[in-house]
């Protein structure tokens, strides 16, 4: 295994109409790491994470993802079945809203068996025990395993989502304002076990919020955006104790003490 | 078997004029050459509602010729409104001979079932299908479902049967079982019982699959590989009784459970009459 970064994202740019959602941006990212991308909402995170991972295609730049093989392959030349099996194999994904990372008609152990199953699973027993050990791991009580999501808590329902984009054990997990919604008790132990997780399974995480709490609890590393742009890149607590531009000056004044 | 009958006058052989005829041979010989494969064709308008077979009697209409002998079958039986109409049908407006016995037909029409007596090499079955596609209460959008059979993405659908182990502890899905086609195309086999899914693995006949509503063709040619989905620790199975038939006493058969009284009595037979009559004779 080597030592160079998982993803090098190069100039990346995306422009909806005369509007640019993302503009020329650039970063690097190594195994392991826990990067969050803050910003103010229509900053152009969302764009950022979705072309990362193939949901969006840029109209400039490159996405260099380093899979298992660590050969670099661009996302944005693949094509979509390389494109799509890598995402499957390679890259989890957590929604903001459950209901999208979900399969609400369908028990606990479905939702985690089903990337096994994509994958290739098919003993009943082994994806079973996987589904209820991962259950365990994100604090949900095992004997929950056929209760359709549905009759879960919000932060029960997150947990779940994030057990099923782990359960492939992928190299990097993408997550969108995955605390959003949730009461603060709640967000604290969804922190909590994502913290406990990353470091466990050295999976490299991008996290979007704009919750600068969230960052400073989670992330190693933190880009600040805004109209599009990069503004700031640096170390999390470097960035939030002592912020250059004016941007993130204002970002940091304006949250509240508790 | 009903002897060749004169053909109604007013009306084309078999119904259908010839340019929508060769249209859908033009689709089944394409279904033909991938094995498995929903093949779209111009469905036409017939002369019976949709659900009632209008797949079927198109992709009957279009591969029957004047020396053809014509078996129906409706859940397995011949005397059923459905069956006793499609077959009167063709005599009317074909001429063609037509019969209940399995062994004597050359093109056998069915809906829900595969005789228990088994094909032979040069006989073709018509399947009516009501919904085609395999992946449908997966994903609603067609446009997603061909990109999924384009790349063979079908891990997703043993979902649907986990969820029934661990409800039940053993996979319910009874009918409609799907089964992957010569190890490339997922396919439904229209709502015949689990229990006759082997009989279309490797089968010698040519089986053709007609979804009027939804337009779409499949055919299996003959001999091709057939495989239900299953786990590892859960293969696939057939449907057991512990009783055999009470009419003709077959073991062996798909059985039918009839109440005949109104104290709840209840009676076991088979499912395919021509077998069971068969046997009594």
């Amino acid at each position: 295994m080597s030592d160079g970064p998982l993803l090098e994202v190069r100039h990346l740019t995306r422009r909806y109409g005369e509007r640019y959602a993302c503009r020329d941006i650039s970063f690097e990212l190594w195994r392991g790491e826990v990067l969050a991308i803050v910003g103010e909402s229509g900053s152009g995170k969302t764009t950022l994470l979705n072309a990362v991972c193939g949901r969006v295609t840029p109209d400039r730049g490159q996405v260099l993802f380093y899979g298992a093989d660590d050969r670099a392959r661009d996302l944005t030349a693949l094509s979509g079945v390389e494109l799509r099996r890598l995402v499957r194999d390679e890259i989890g994904f957590v929604h903001q809203n459950p209901r999208d990372g979900l399969r609400l008609g369908f028990s606990a152990g479905a939702n985690i068996g089903e990337p096994i199953m994509a994958a290739g699973g098919r003993h009943y027993g082994n994806i079973r025990r996987t589904a209820a050990d991962w259950l365990r791991r994100v604090e949900i009580d095992a004997n929950r395993i056929d209760d359709l999501p549905a009759t879960f808590s919000g932060g029960m329902q997150q947990r779940l989502q994030i057990a099923r984009a782990l359960v492939t054990k992928p190299r990097l997990v993408l997550m969108d304002e995955p605390t959003g919604g949730l009461d603060v008790s709640v967000q604290a132990r969804l922190l909590d076990l994502m913290r406990g997780l990353a470091a466990e399974l050295r999976v490299a995480i991008i996290i979007v919020t704009h919750d600068l709490g969230v960052a400073r609890l989670l992330a190693h590393r933190l880009i600040v955006m805004q109209d599009g742009r990069m503004v700031e890149n640096g170390v999390t607590d470097q960035v939030l104790d002592d912020p250059q531009h004016p941007y993130t000056q204002l970002l940091v004044s304006s949250v509240l003490a508790a | 078997m009903n002897a060749p009958v004169k053909a109604e006058a007013g009306y084309n052989f078999a119904y259908l004029d010839e340019q929508t005829k060769r249209m859908i041979r033009r689709a089944l010989l394409k279904a033909v050459a991938v094995p498995g494969y929903q093949v779209p064709f111009a469905g036409r308008e017939m002369p019976l509602p949709y659900g009632w077979g209008t797949g079927g009697i198109q992709v009957t209409a279009s591969v029957i010729g004047p020396d053809d002998t014509l078996k129906v079958i409706d859940q397995g039986a011949d005397d059923t409104t459905n069956a006793v109409s499609i077959r009167r049908f063709f005599a009317k407006t074909a001429g063609v001979a037509t019969t209940t016995g399995t062994a004597e037909a050359s093109i056998i029409q069915t809906r829900h079932r595969i005789p228990e007596t088994p094909l032979k090499a040069g006989q073709i079955m018509v399947f009516q299908v009501p919904i085609p596609e395999p992946l449908r209460w997966l994903e609603p959008r067609e446009t997603v479902t061909r990109r999924m059979h384009a790349e063979a993405d079908y891990g997703a659908m043993h979902v649907k049967l986990y969820e029934d182990i661990a409800r039940m502890g053993r996979i319910t899905t009874s009918y409609d079982y799907p089964v992957m086609v010569n190890r490339r195309y997922l396919m439904r086999p229209s709502p015949i019982p689990r229990f006759d899914n082997p009989k279309l693995d490797r089968s010698p006949a040519l089986m053709l699959f007609g979804a009027g509503r939804e337009k779409r063709i499949y055919a299996l040619p003959p001999h091709t590989l057939v495989k239900s989905l299953d786990f590892e620790d859960h293969p696939f199975a057939i449907e057991r009784w512990t009783q055999r038939c009470q009419r003709c006493g077959a073991p062996d058969s798909f059985l039918n459970e009839i109440v005949v009284d109104d104290r709840g009595t209840r009676r076991f037979v088979c499912s395919d009459t021509d077998y069971c009559d068969g046997r009594m004779a």
